[in-house]
């Protein structure tokens, strides 16, 4: 198919354009031709041009930045700043200079996090799902309730989990100390080694609903008759979720792993909300790191770098994932 | 949904009785600390947690309009919020019947492109965005960066994608034969759109609006830099509760609290829809 440039004079097509319809009729065939082919690309104008504006024209001044060397004298007139080159893609992955040996530390803790954050999600949604897809007493109120901390605005719900892991007057230390003796004394939360465990319950707390949500949709999909027929061979419930019921699931589960593994990589909003502009090493993610060496050093050629390199490593994860995954589903269909 | 059609033995009962209270634990347990710490003293809050609060108090929620000009703050998030809204659904709207009733060249492309934006770092964006926001207000006068209009475009694009994806297959699931009919009464493919499609997918608009909204209102990253003190939205504008030399953790709860309720209010009316209309996307 060859792509068709959208005709300039677009028609002057609004909601009252339906008075005009008899008179449409008698227009010659050619204009009512280009209408047709003008039409749909019209359609999709407001949104292509607020993607463009948005999304599409940033991400290439984005890559252009990267090979700049841009700091704050010239943020106003940033087409003088003067190239770089590839010194600051260099910087970024040296691994035994402090820039490229921090990015990698950071490269790890956000790996870590997400491979953490996603199976758990995943399987406290997976669950959550399958023991509340037949009607129990509560079950409508029950999902509801599980839905809550996907609806919370994440700052509110983010900043509540910051007051639960104070070390003096907080929740959890009051439940681990002060009432099952678990810890002899009361440890930090939000700094040093223990920061990473608390992001990442955090980060459980507030993805599972999601995953709930897409997999309860999901289940939906499943023909009851199914079900029926493996009850009358005989298959018991446990039978029926192996059998059944996680195989259906798969083309759920291919895309809400891939969607859950990009925004927990992405993540900025827990780190930024729980720990302030400057994250402990521990809980360094990716974001936020590239965050401060952009908007806290002023350096946005490295910062841009920084985050094509990740663009690139997103990417190449999920074109290997997709590939890998689509082959599978095909033996499987096979 | 029907009841089941075998009975259940004891293992998946029980299993279903201990996972489910483990989550709802797991789930309220900030829940409940948000609301009963809004409700402490000042001294409550202090000191070593405590459960029960000792003696109740409405005063952090009197408090917390002066602390901080969260009514400001609210008013701004609430303009943002609704306006991102508002253009990103008929955007989306527009653009799903598009895909949805016409083929086209670049149809695929379109579809993919959009929705790969959604995997790209917001990091990304966020530079160049910045640098093009500063540049345009330098060189045209249209002040973008720190406005709340530079705020919208930015967000409407946000929830773009997913709402265009959803209403798409919302759409596939309304017969043609429905707006043909309608063309055929003399209306144009506007009045089909507006007449008998819009109308017909009430669900599934509902639910896209309530993502734009929730996603706006939520926002944090680009917040933090596209806004200064006038246009300064609810993300950023709670920090500035911890950022006080004391932190006065009963307003902040307090603050949390009424900052959420709308949004978690309008969400689990509306949550329904949403699974319905995730379901009608997951169909095809």
């Amino acid at each position: 198919m060859t792509a068709t440039a959208p005709p300039r004079q677009a028609p002057e097509a609004g909601p009252g354009s339906s008075k005009t319809a008899a008179g449409r009729r008698l227009r010659p065939r050619a204009i009512e031709r280009l209408r047709q082919i003008g039409l749909p690309y019209l359609l999709l104008l407001p949104a292509l041009i607020a993607e463009l504006l948005i999304h599409i024209v940033p991400m290439f001044f984005g890559i252009v930045i990267s090979f700049k060397n841009l700091t704050l004298f010239f943020i106003r007139n940033w087409s003088k700043a003067p190239w770089a080159g590839f010194d600051n893609y260099r910087a970024a992955i040296k691994i035994h200079e402090p820039i490229g040996q921090a990015l990698l530390h950071s490269f790890w803790v956000t790996l870590a996090y997400t491979v953490l954050s996603v199976a758990l999600s995943w399987l406290l949604g997976t669950a959550a799902a399958i023991l509340m897809q037949d009607s129990f007493r509560g079950r409508a109120i029950m999902r509801a309730i599980f839905l809550v901390p996907y609806a919370l605005p994440a700052y509110a719900a983010l900043i509540t989990w910051t007051f639960m892991f104070q070390q003096d007057t907080g929740l959890v230390n009051h439940v681990l100390h002060d009432q099952l003796h678990v810890t002899s004394n009361k440890p930090f939360w939000l700094i040093g080694d223990n920061s990473f465990w608390a992001m990442v319950i955090v980060s459980v707390w507030k993805s599972w609903p999601f995953a709930f949500l897409a997999l309860m949709a999901g289940l939906q999909n499943i023909p009851r008759e199914l079900y029926e027929a493996a009850a009358m061979d005989g298959a018991g419930v446990w039978q029926q979720i192996r059998k059944i019921t996680m195989p259906s699931l798969r083309p759920v589960n291919q895309v809400l792993v891939l969607v859950l593994f990009l925004w927990t990589f992405n993540d900025f909003n827990t780190p930024y909300v729980m720990f302030g502009q400057s994250a402990p090493h521990q809980a360094d993610l990716i974001s936020i790191h590239i965050y401060q060496s952009s908007f806290i050093t002023w350096n946005f050629g490295s910062g841009s770098a920084m985050s094509v390199l990740l663009l690139l490593f997103l990417l190449l994860v999920t074109a290997v994932y997709l590939l890998f995954t689509s082959r599978k589903r095909g033996d499987a269909d096979a | 949904m029907q009841p089941s059609p075998m009975a259940q033995p004891k293992s998946f009962l029980w299993t279903r009785r201990v996972v489910l209270t483990l989550l709802l634990l797991f789930v309220l347990t900030p829940v409940y600390v948000m609301l009963s710490s809004s409700l402490k003293n000042l001294q409550d809050v202090q000191g070593s947690f405590k459960w029960i609060p000792h003696g109740l108090t409405f005063r952090p929620y009197v408090d917390i309009w002066k602390t901080v000009p969260l009514a400001h703050y609210f008013v701004n998030s609430l303009i943002v919020s609704v306006s991102a809204t508002v253009f990103s659904v008929v955007v989306a709207i527009f653009a799903a019947y598009g895909v949805s009733r016409y083929r086209f060249a670049g149809r695929k492309v379109f579809t993919v492109t959009v929705l790969s934006t959604q995997m790209f770092p917001g990091i990304l964006f966020l530079l160049p965005l910045y640098l093009i926001f500063v540049n345009i207000g330098n060189s045209t006068g249209i002040t973008l960066n720190g406005s709340r209009l530079g705020l919208i475009i930015t967000y409407l694009t946000f929830s773009l994608p997913f709402s265009i994806w959803m209403l798409v297959g919302y759409f596939d699931s309304i017969p043609r034969d429905l707006d043909e009919a309608a063309k055929v009464d003399g209306c144009g493919p506007f009045g089909a759109l507006f007449r008998v499609v819009v109308p017909a997918a009430i669900p599934g608009i509902v639910a896209v609006s309530v993502y734009a909204f929730m996603t706006a209102w939520g926002e944090v990253l680009f917040a933090s830099v596209m806004t200064n003190s006038s246009t300064r939205t609810l993300a950023v504008g709670l920090r500035e509760y911890a950022t006080q030399n004391d932190v006065y953790w009963n307003q902040v709860m307090a603050a949390s609290l009424v900052v959420s309720v709308p949004v978690v209010a309008g969400f689990l009316l509306l949550q329904r829809y949403l699974v319905a209309g995730l379901t009608a996307g997951a169909v095809k």
